[in-house]
């Protein structure tokens, strides 16, 4: 082969799949994007350290809390068996509640109205590690949001901020991850942005943390400011993706690079 | 209570070498990072982790503040007897955690 052959073939594979992203196939998970070291880290439940916080999320599972003094367990019973497939279903909005949350917002509400309990905080371990159970009982099912029209709203909010350009860098979430999607930012693959895996283990955190933080990260990537921490921009760019990632297979709780 | 996750095998065969790994939930806090306050977070690491199988020290290891939070370490041992594989981690602010599992060699 010429010198000069490869790289307009890899120019040109290069584009089919960005074309393939842009109409909405050939959809790969952030798994599929990083290295063999990493996929086997978040393959065996004893190396993923994320199953750290996951153990953590069993215990507070059957721990008595708030002036209500019941257990997650003590309504739900055992987590396999009523949690499976929840965390794909979600944003969505809970029976009782007028607006869409997401999982750990849902945890949240049932720790304040059912058990009585103060919330928790935003990225707390207990959170993380109770958000990552739930997660994990919808490992390998198809992301399948709602078809709730309250959604709607969000889901197109979500969109638009997907698509707008912000921050000094005058970069939207599109421009990575449709358009660049499959190549380099610096030493790292750009993933296409699916949310199969949250909870993530994130390397370069050192923990567990939230879809929220993932998105901060970006927001903060491109030096735009931040929305408030308890922002709907968050959960409406949250519903998007879900709904962008519908049909995908959950691999929570990840590790990522 | 220590927040610990083993795998090591349940069962061996005498003179198989067997792979063991051991994950632990730490903040390996370096002591060179400033807080939101601007003074310097004290170093909490874990400073060793020691392994036996009956007793027997197996595997012993220094830890120092360049190892990542939530440490995992793999090892491999030469099953000879049937019995208990001990872990032990020791560490800053009198951290100290233990874990046991059961290997049956035949």
């Amino acid at each position: 082969m010429t010198g000069l052959r490869r790289p307009v073939l890899a120019l040109a594979a290069v584009f089919v799949a960005s074309l393939a992203v842009a109409q909405g196939g050939a959809r790969r998970s952030g798994y599929q994007d990083m290295g063999p070291a990493v996929q086997k880290m978040q393959d065996d439940d004893t190396a993923n350290p994320a199953m750290l916080f996951v153990q953590l999320g069993a215990a507070a599972w059957s721990e008595k809390a708030g002036a209500a003094g019941k257990s997650c367990a003590d309504c739900h019973g055992e987590v396999a068996a009523s949690m499976k497939g929840v965390a794909a279903r979600y944003p969505a909005v809970p029976p009782g509640a007028d607006r869409p949350v997401d999982l750990g917002g849902r945890i949240n509400l049932c720790r304040t109205t059912q058990q009585q309990a103060p919330a928790f905080a935003a990225e707390n371990d207990t959170l993380l590690g109770l958000t990552g159970l739930v997660a994990l009982q919808s490992r390998g099912q198809p992301i399948a949001p709602p078809d709730d029209p309250r959604l709607a709203a969000l889901r197109s909010a979500g969109a638009e901020l997907y698509k707008s350009r912000q921050g000094q860098l005058n970069l939207s979430c599109a421009n990575c991850h449709d358009d660049n999607a499959g190549q380099k930012l610096a030493g790292a693959t750009i993933p296409q942005g699916h949310p199969t895996g949250y909870p993530i283990y994130r390397l370069e955190w050192q923990a567990l943390g939230s879809l929220k933080r993932r998105l901060r990260n970006c927001v903060v990537g491109m030096r735009a400011e931040p929305w408030r921490s308890d922002g709907v921009e968050y959960l409406a760019l949250e519903a998007y993706l879900m709904e962008r990632a519908r049909g995908m297979a959950m691999d929570a709780p990840g590790v990522r690079p | 209570m220590a927040n610990v996750l083993v795998n090591a095998p349940k069962t061996a065969k005498k003179g198989d070498v067997v792979e063991i790994k051991a994950l632990i939930m730490h903040p390996m806090e370096t002591g060179f990072r400033a807080g939101p306050n601007g003074r310097l977070i004290p170093r909490n690491i874990i400073e060793e982790f020691v392994a036996t199988w009956n007793g027997r020290e197996i595997f012993r290891m220094k830890l120092s503040p360049a190892i990542a939070a939530n440490p995992f370490v793999s090892f491999r041992a030469v099953a000879t007897e049937s019995g208990t594989i001990a872990f032990g981690w020791k560490g800053d602010e009198g951290f100290t955690a233990e874990h046991k599992v059961a290997i049956t060699v035949t």
